[in-house]
Order: C-alpha cells, then structure tokens, then sequence
C-alpha cells in the first residue's frame, strides 16, 4: 500500500492545479469560484490530510516523475516528515479554502477567477515542496509558492504600499533562494547529482556541512521569518486578503521550517553542537523580538504579524534543543524537543489561522483594520467573537488548549538540560527558559489586547453599529479550525502517537512508548512530569459548573440594567476607553531600547493639538537601509558603463571578442 | 552533625551575600544601600565564624570580631552621619536604567561562575564552590560604581567589593595572614577617608553630588 | 489512588474554599493590630461575602456573556489551582492531571479572563485595571514559574506532590538556591495578591487601583465570587509557598495519621504566614505603577539566579 499514498497526494497537488485553471475559464463570475471551485478545493484539502495521516505509519516510498527536463527528472518522496506536514498542510488549507468561499467578494480589484489561479496555485506549490526529493523540483516549487504568493499579496495592486509590501516580500525570498540554492550546491558536494537520496547517504566534512546549514539557516529563516530577515513579515501578511495572509502564517512559515529539518536532520545526517546554541539563540532573539512589537502595534493584522514571528522564534529554540541534543547523543531527550517543535507547528498553524480568518470577518463587517476604531463587536459578531476566543487562549498557551501542550513539552525539554556535558550550556539554557516563558507570558498580553480591544469594550466608531455576523461559509472554516485547536489541545498522546514515525526517523526514539496511556501526557515518566488535559478541563468545568448551580439554588437570579460606573463624570463617551497604543504603553516603557521611537509632540499654546508618535524597527535602520545604500553606490559605479550611444556599445562586444580571440589562442 | 550543615550553612551565607549584592545593585534609596551593606557585613561575620568553627582556624575568630566592629558598626555609623551632613537620603539616579543594569549583573554571574569553576575544583577547601559568588560578589559591585552617579553610592561599591574579596578569601584559603588582613583594613580605611574628604571638595565645588560634573574639569 | 489519597483531595478543596476569607480576615486582623487600630472581626469576610450574595446584580447595558460568566469561571480555576497544591497529602488523584507548569497556566487563565471581563463594559476604569493587571501578570507569570523551576531542578520533577515530597522527606538539606527562590516567590506573591508594595486592596481612589478596578462593575452574586475567588487566590500562593519552603508537616501517601496531623500543621504555618504577610504590607509603602516593573523584574532575576546557584553550587 505504499505507492498509492504518494500517487494520491501528488494526484492531489495536480487536482488543485486543475482547480487553479479551471477558475482562469470564467475570471469574472464569482459564482464559479466561490460556490463550486474553493470547496472543491477544501474537499481535496482535506482528502491530503487523510492520505498524510495514513501515510505517517508506512515506510517511505519514491517515485521519478516524468516531468522536467530530460536529464533530471523529478523526484517525489513521501516519509514521515513531509507526512506531517502534509497533514498540516491539508487540514489548516481545508479550514481556510472553506471559509475563503464564503469572503470572495465581486468587485475587488483582482477578478475572483484569477484569485482562485493564484491560490489553488499557491497550495500545490506547497505541496510539491513537502513532496520534493531531488534540489531540482525542490526550487521549481519553492519558486512556484513565492510567485504564486507574490501574486495573492499584491492583489489589491492599486495601493502603492501594498505595492511596496510586495516587492519587499519577493525580493527577501529571492534572496532566501539564492541562499538555498548555494545550500544545495555544498551538499552535492562535487558530485554532480542534486538528488537527494545521493545528499542523504554522502558524509559531509564538518567544514562544508557547517556551511550548508548555515547557508539552509539563512535561506530558509527568510522565508520562515527570523529576526534579523523579518521585515517582510509585518508588511507583507497584512497586505494580502485574510485567508492568503492565513495560509501564508499558519503554512508557508512551515514549509520554510520543513526545509530546514529537512536539510538538517536528514541530509546532513549529523549535528554540531554549536548549530543548537546559534539556532536556540535566533529562535530566542525572534521570539522576544516578535512579540514585543506585536504589543505596541495599532494594526490588528501586523499584531497577527509580529506574533507569527515569535511562534517560529519558539518554533526555532524548540529545534536548536533538539539539535544540541543530538549532538550530544541524548535521543530520547532530542525526541521530546523535536515533539515539541513539530506539535508547535501544527498547532500555530490551527490557531494563527483562525485568528487571521477572524480578522478578515472583521475587516469585511467593518472595513476597518486599525484597533483604534473597532470595539464591542462581541456584540454584532458572536460566532466570530467567541470563535476568536478560543483562538485567544490557544495562541496565550493556556490550558486547556492546544498551545499550552506544545509550550509545556518545550519547558520540559529545557528543564532536562543539566544533564549537558559543557558547564557553559548548562548555565544558559536556564537563562534561556526564562525567556521563553517570558515570551509565552507576553504573548497572553498581546492577546488580551487583541481580542479586548476588538470585540469587548464600546464601538470606538458609530459605524460599527453595522457591523454583521459572518456567513454560513465563514462560520464552517472558523468553527473547523477552533475545534482544531480544542481536539490538539485535549488529545495530545494521540497527536504525540502520529508524531512518533517522525522522531523516531531522525533520533532513534519516539515519545509514544513513553506516555502512559492515553489519557496522560507524561514523556518520561509520571512522577517526573505529568499532564492530563482532559482530566485537567473535566475538573476545571466541574467546579464551575457545580459553582454556578449552589449559587443558584441558593441564592436569587435577579438582575438589573443600569448604565455602567461614571465616578460622577456624566460625559463617558466610547473614546475614553484605552487605545490599543494605550494598552500597550506598559510594554513600551518596559522595552523602550528595542523601538526606534519618534515623537511629535504639540506647543503648550496650540489651538488643536496633534499627538504623533512612530515606533520603528531598529534593524531597518541598521541593517537594510545601509545595505541597500552601498548596493546603490555599487550599481553607480556599474552605471559608468552605460554610456547610451551604439558606438561604445559596439565596441564592448569588439573587445571581448578580442580578448577572447588571444585566450583562445 | 556540623560537619554535615556546616558547609551548606556556608553556601547558604554565600548565596545571601549574592542577594545582598545583587538587590545594592537594584535600590535606589541610598539608606536603604547602607543597612543592605551593614547586613552584607553581618552575613560575612557570621560565616568567618563558621568557617573558623568548622576548620579550628582560631585567627578567623579575631577576623570575625574586626569584621562586626568595623562592617556592622563602624562604617555604617560614619556613612549615616555622611549622608546626615551631606542631606542626601532619597533617590539615586543611574546610568543605565535598573531593568539593563539587572540584565548585566545577569550576565556578570554567569561569567564569574563560569570563570571560577575550574579553580574551585583545585582548591581543597570545603567550600571551593562559593569563590564563584564572591567573584560574582566583587563584579557586581564594580558594576554598581559604575552605574552610579552620585559619590556616596559609588563609595558604598568600592566598599562592597572588598567584602566581597574578603569573602574569597575567607572560603578559597581559610583567611589570610593577620598582618594581610589588617593592612587590608587599613587600606580601606583610609580609602573610605579619602573619600570622604573628596565627597565634600565635590559638593563645595559643584554645589552637587554628581561626579559627573568632574567632566567639567578637562581640558577643552 | 488511594482512598487516603481521595480523603485527601477532597478535604483541601473544601478546606480551601471554605477557610480562604478566614485568611483574608486574619491578615486584616493583623494588620490592624500592627497599625494600632481595633481590629475587625476574623470572620467579617463571611459576613459581607453573606450580604453581597443576597444581593441584586446590577449589569451594564453593554455587558456580554463573558461577562457575566466570567466570575464562576475565575472561582473554578482557583479551586481547581487549591485541589492541586498539596496542602495535607501528597498522594492526590489529581496530580498526574496537573504539575507545576499546568498550574501557572491555570493561573494565568483565570488571569486572562478578569482582564476580558475588565475591558467589557468598555469604562476607563476597566480598561486601566486590565492593562495594569496584565503588565504585572507578564512579569510576574515568568518569575513564578522560574521558582517553580528551581524547585523542580532540586526534586527533578514538576509534579508538585514529588517536589513535596522530596523537600519534605528526604533528609533536611538547606538549598541555598531556594533563598533566592524564596524571596523571589515573596515578590510574585505580594504583585499577584494585589498588595501593598504593588497594590493597596483598600483603596477607594480609582486611579491607584489595579485589582479593584478591573471587577469594579460587579454587583451582588457577581462581586461576591469575584471577592471569593480573590482570597482563594492568596490561599493558593500562600500554600505554594508553604509546599515549596516549608513543607514539613504533609503527609506522605497512604498515611491517615498523617493527614489528620497536617491539618493543625497547615493552620499554624497558615497563621504564621498571614502575620508575616501583614508585617511586610505596614513596614512598605505602595510604589509608583511604573516601578512595578523594577520590582518585579528583580524578581524575575532573581529566580533566574535561584536556578544558576542550583547549578553552581548544588549539582
């Protein structure tokens, strides 16, 4: 039964291509795209997953395609690893593709058809690259997904800052490729052939294999998004339309992780320890980076941005332990960070999604996307709001839910470190626990802000009075995606069980012949560290439950509407309650070195008084502006040559055939 | 049983006088950096006292009484009627703002532990461990005369530091000789004088405390 | 599980519930004493909490359901954080649900949905005390769960009853990490609690609230739960801090003696704590807002110390 797993997922990446084409024929009619084509869409989605999930207990299988060129043919290969993300891939794309049927709008600046060309695209890019086993199909479809997303970003192209988003965002992958491509190159080490069962079974040097990491670090960081190769991020996710902004946090991040692994754990085969310290330190660095930012952002969708970048910084640190963990030669403990890492993943993808998606109901209810002139939606938009609610808790990593199992296996594999050799190590891994709770705890802040400020409160703007709930298809994809979250959250040894081919292909042992059971998640033993979620939620529901009812049986129901509390202030109008800069001025002021603020303040004797204040990123103004100042110099001085008449031109060409002519010779 | 708590004991003051640093390093009442470093004298007093109970090092005795006569009482007295006289009791300004100053002292721990962990597996002593605090010990109070702006908590660093060599002293070797401690404590002494005398030509020139204002007296 | 076990589980959660406002009123009575005044009565608390339930609720117009479900839910993650720390046994059914970690995280969800219910009604007030609330939660969660940490680097683990266990049975060895643990985790508990230095709970001046301010719109039953939950609260910290440095007195598993022993135990470590509590809120002086940070990030380095002096000095 081996085949037929990879036949239907590749069937399943070319069904999406045919879909992508199909939309091409009636550009125009919304009805084709969204009624027939995005669900068709979700069907295959899901029918990945299931085929993934199938083919995460079977031996990996290959097979040569009979496409590219003559002498290098596509390779395909299905293991454990691309498995699980393709069950990533299929399950968050299911979600998304369904409620992306019910957000097409007619009249938007892209046609609806061409929209449908570019995702459908999008997704089977993906999917090829999860399927790749040669470098060759491997950058055709990496380049396939930058392109196809390059599109989806830029497709409201009438706005010259969604322009520039998107160049930014193509320029960073093509800079990722390159770097990948270079990846590539030391891992054939010589040999010509750039498939990758030849990468797998050659030993590298610890010279070239040092630099093919960080060469795959670079690249696939860029795409992944870790500081300092993030820019792209915050501009490019708000600029696309909510479902690509979606895919592209909750999948695309993912892939760049899938790549890496793949080139680290399975083509290089073995690890140093100074790998792990680098990773673990990017991964923290992003983590605490990201997250700051997303508090004193304005923008509902950039605080979505900023709070991917620190998920792939913890995604990051999870990987960097399991590599110094390998190192090392401690399996079962590289397991249980790998376990961590990969349930991260699959679990940012579920709830990045849903709060993106809630957005983008939001955002089409109100037009609106700045914090400052939402509020009180609860009220308009329940599915969404308590939809959203449940993607508020995941994302803080709160129990019940699935967030908190990836961060509690993450602080378990840290708290197992002072077994390491080196004294050094043991001395920062404490440290770098501490900033991952760190991180972990301000994300809940963010959070509280994000869903606080958005849909509790008053309505900022009278507007908002208008505000309608979400359409049938928009509630299908979020409820799929919020009960994602609420079956990772309360089923963890079962998720743990389908994680376990993939840990045991690349440490030697998996976390599912420890835990106990299915009910407790307990990865050494249960007296060392134990959790049961589902016990935990029984409980916690219990005492509420049991709470509310003696309340009730004691005690009377009546209740009474008033107007809220004024302190004697009869004017308390809906702006007096806190911004969303208001909100996050506490986190301002604690991390005030990491913004690159500017402020205009007004005179005392101004008549109307203006308030200004810009929060930049550093790096900006440290890395990329000077770098893209001496590549301009640079490209003066080239300039030099260009002299616009046809006789220097002429002579060019004379002279290199000259000098070619005597060496030649 | 001695034998047993004796050296826990020990670490016990040693982690102590790390807090004590480390929460100098954090204040900014200026009285409240006095009767830290009066405690830091007591918590060092006591822990001669153990160190002389448990090796029979009968001159650690006398160390011990110096250290109470001078690092509990004395000093603390003399810097009360410092600041009495000088009517500086409330807040101190730093450098660095206190979360950057903590994240350094962070950083300064784990180099001293890491620096001082080879030579404490070669002294013999049965508290070798705790040479890493008190190198802690001794840095973060360098970091304190450097993050500080005003005169008498710069003194009250320099201070700091040496009861924090002491403290090496006392665990890595049982003490020093009675003529080295002495003529420490003299130095210091006449350390704490000087700059006294230095605090008051301060203030007469530059009406303030701020020795940053000495930045004035370069050439151009 | 054993039934002494299941005895166990059930006697601290109904001990939990029903004695935290007699703390709360303890610490009051203290306080008192120490600032010269006659004293209310211990069981004061009861009596309000009495004369709040029996009355109407008054709801905003603008209130959700969050809302109004918000106080049974915070009360229900507090008992369940009481049902978990071992207070008399440490043979609890309940401890393969929850360790260590889960219980920060319960915590902070109980956190998280006071924040909400805060920023519900959409007053200034509420708004206020919710940011202010979560900008003492983002500091103090991490420093928490650091002397959580160090005291699971010590027993090498992060169920609590093993921690337990191990500090109290095993033969007594003084932990010089847990020094600092100790003072760092009397930080976290005085930010959490809402007491002074962080905040005064008997304040009526809005603008130096932080606890008060976000459940300043409940009413009646509402206002009595959230008032309930909040003593529960300083119960739950009070017994982590008596679990995790003076655990002496919890009975081991199977242990009957041992857990009717641990009642009287618990309730003198209880008083003596509660005395101690109200010692450090009249010797301080409440702080600017904007030195709660300094205050608790001391405390979050100091637990990040706690757990470098373990490696330093103890492994």
């Amino acid at each position: 039964m081996n085949i037929p797993a990879l036949d239907a997922a590749l069937a399943a990446a070319a069904a999406w291509i045919a879909i992508g084409l199909a939309g091409t024929l009636a550009p125009r009619s919304l009805r084709l795209s969204s009624r027939v084509l995005f669900p068709a869409g979700a069907l295959v989605g899901l029918a990945l997953a299931a085929v993934a999930l199938g083919a995460l207990f079977a031996a990996p299988s290959v097979r040569i395609l009979p496409l590219g060129l003559p002498d290098l043919p596509f390779h395909a290969r299905l293991d454990a690893l691309s498995a699980f993300f393709l069950l990533l891939l299929g399950s968050v794309s299911a979600g998304v593709s369904v409620f992306a049927s019910g957000y097409l709008r007619a009249g938007e600046t892209s046609p609806p058809g061409l929209q449908c060309l570019g995702y459908h695209l999008f997704l089977a890019s993906m999917a090829l690259v999860l399927l790749a086993d040669d470098a060759y199909f491997f950058m055709v479809a990496w380049e396939t997904m930058a392109l196809s997303s390059f599109f989806l970003v830029t497709s409201e192209h009438r706005d010259p800052a969604i322009r520039r988003a998107g160049f930014l965002y193509l320029l960073i992958a093509h800079l990722g490729a390159i770097s990948i491509l270079l990846c590539f190159g030391a891992l054939q080490g010589g040999s010509g052939d750039y498939t990758f069962e030849t990468m797998r079974l050659m030993t590298q040097p610890p010279a070239w294999a040092s630099a093919a990491f960080l060469l795959a670090l670079v690249g696939f960081g860029a795409k992944a998004g870790i500081v300092p190769l993030h820019v792209w991020l915050p501009e490019a996710h708000p600029a696309a339309p909510s479902p690509v902004s979606a895919l592209m946090s909750a999948v695309m991040l993912k892939t760049a992780v899938y790549g890496l692994l793949r080139v680290t754990l399975d083509l290089i085969g073995f690890s140093l320890w100074w790998w792990g310290v680098v990773v673990l330190a990017v991964g923290l660095v992003s983590a605490l980076f990201g997250i700051v930012f997303a508090a004193v952002q304005s923008d509902m969708k950039r605080l979505l941005a900023y709070s991917s970048i620190e998920n792939i910084g913890l995604v990051m640190a999870g990987f960097g332990l399991t590599l110094l963990f390998r190192s090392f030669g401690m399996g079962t403990l590289a397991a249980l960070a790998l376990t961590a890492t990969l349930y991260h993943c699959l679990n940012h993808g579920f709830y990045k999604s849903l709060l993106f998606l809630a957005t983008g109901s939001v955002l089409h209810a109100t037009r609106e996307r700045s914090l400052g002139r939402l509020g009180g939606l609860i009220h308009r938009m329940p599915w969404v709001a308590w939809c959203a609610l449940v993607g508020t808790i995941a994302i803080a990593g709160l129990p019940p839910l699935n967030g908190f199992v990836s961060e509690w296996l993450l602080l378990q594999a840290f708290l197992f470190t002072p077994g390491l050799p080196q004294a050094y190590l043991n001395m920062l891994v404490p440290v770098a626990a501490a900033v991952v709770a760190l991180a972990a705890a301000l994300s809940g802040y963010v959070m509280v802000k994000f869903f606080g400020v958005v849909f509790l409160g008053r309505a900022r703007e009278p507007k908002l009075a208008s505000a309608h709930d979400a359409g049938p298809w928009e509630r299908t994809g979020l409820a799929w995606l919020a009960a994602g979250c609420i079956a990772l959250g309360l089923m963890p040894a079962t998720v743990i069980g389908m994680l376990d081919p993939v840990t045991r292909s690349f440490t030697g042992t998996g976390m599912a012949s420890l835990t106990h059971g299915w009910l407790y998640l307990a990865p050494i033993e249960p007296q060392r560290a134990s959790y049961s979620p589902l016990l935990f939620f029984v409980g916690a529901a219990l005492l509420i439950v049991v709470a509310w009812l003696s309340v009730r049986a004691f005690y009377h129901g009546r209740v009474r509407r008033a107007a809220p509390w004024d302190c004697g202030f009869p004017f308390l109008d809906s702006r007096m309650q806190d911004t969303a800069e208001g909100f996050g001025q506490p986190v301002r002021h604690v991390f005030q070195p990491a913004f690159r603020a500017s402020t205009e303040a007004p005179a005392p004797a101004d008549a109307r008084p203006r308030y200004r204040e810009t929060l930049e990123d550093r790096l900006w103004y440290w890395l990329y502006l000077p770098v893209a100042r001496a590549t301009a110099r640079a490209t003066a001085l080239v300039t030099v040559l260009q002299r616009g008449r046809i006789s220097v031109y002429l002579m060019y060409s004379f002279a290199t055939l000259l000098v070619l002519l005597f060496f030649v010779r | 049983m001695l034998q047993h708590y004796g050296p826990q004991l020990i670490n016990l003051c040693a982690a102590v006088l790390l807090l004590l640093g480390f929460a100098m390093l954090t204040q900014r009442r200026i009285l409240s950096l006095i009767n830290l470093f009066a405690t830091q004298g007591l918590v060092l007093c006591a822990s001669t006292a153990l160190v002389a109970l448990l090796t029979g090092q009968h001159h650690l005795w006398g160390s011990a009484l110096l250290t109470l006569a001078l690092k509990v009482v004395g000093l603390p007295w003399i810097l009360h009627r410092l600041i009495r006289r000088l009517n500086v009791k409330w807040d101190v300004e730093t450098l660095l703002n206190i979360p950057t100053t903590m994240l350094v002292g962070i950083v300064l721990v784990i180099l001293a532990f890491n620096l001082a962990a080879p030579i404490s597996r070669l002294a013999g002593t049965v508290t070798s461990a705790t040479l890493g605090i008190a190198l802690a010990s001794v840095l973060l109070s360098f970091l304190m005369m450097i993050t500080r702006s005003k005169a008498v908590p710069q003194v009250i660093g320099f201070l700091a530091m040496e009861n924090g060599l002491f403290f090496a002293a006392t665990s890595a070797v049982y003490g020093m000789p009675m003529v080295v401690e002495l003529g420490i404590a003299l130095d210091v002494l006449v350390a704490a004088l000087i700059l006294g005398i230095f605090v008051f030509e301060i203030r007469e020139r530059f009406d303030s405390l701020d020795t940053r204002h000495l930045e004035k007296l370069k050439e151009h | 599980m054993s039934t002494s076990g299941l005895a166990a589980q059930f006697t601290e959660l109904v001990l939990a519930i029903l004695l935290a406002p007699v703390l709360t009123g303890w610490v009051n009575q203290c306080r008192a004493w120490l600032q010269n005044k006659s004293a209310p009565s211990l069981f004061l608390p009861y009596r309000m909490l009495a004369k709040l339930f029996e009355k109407e609720v008054v709801l905003a117009h603008n209130a959700s359901p969050l809302f109004r479900f918000a106080p049974y839910l915070v009360f229900g993650c507090l008992a369940l954080a009481a049902a978990i720390v071992p207070t008399l046994g440490t043979d609890l059914p309940l401890n393969a649900a929850a360790d260590a970690i889960a219980l920060v995280g319960l915590l902070a969800l109980a956190r998280l949905f006071i924040a909400l219910a805060g920023m519900d009604i959409g007053t200034a007030f509420g708004t206020l005390g919710a940011r202010r609330e979560m900008l003492v939660g983002f500091l103090a969660e991490p420093a928490l769960l650091m002397v959580l940490f160090t005291a699971s680097l010590i027993s090498h683990s992060t169920s609590l009853a093993t921690i337990v266990e191990t500090l109290a049975h095993r033969e007594f060895v003084i932990y010089p990490s847990m020094a600092f643990a100790g003072v760092a985790f009397t930080m976290v508990s005085l930010a959490e609690n809402a007491r002074i230095p962080v905040d005064n709970p008997a304040t009526h001046l809005e603008l130096t609230m932080i606890h008060e301010a976000m459940i300043l719109e409940y009413s009646g039953r509402h206002l009595a739960m959230m008032e309930w939950a909040a003593s529960l609260k300083l119960f739950v910290y009070s017994c982590m801090g008596l679990a995790l440095f003076f655990p002496f007195g919890v009975a081991g598993g199977g242990d009957w003696l041992g857990i009717v022993l641990a009642l009287p135990a618990l309730l003198a470590k209880l008083a003596l704590g509660g005395a101690g509590l109200a010692l450090i809120e009249t010797v301080s002086a409440k702080m600017r807002i904007f030195r709660a940070p300094e205050f608790l990030g001391s405390a979050f380095v100091f637990a990040v110390l706690a757990m470098l002096v373990h490696v330093l000095l103890e492994a």
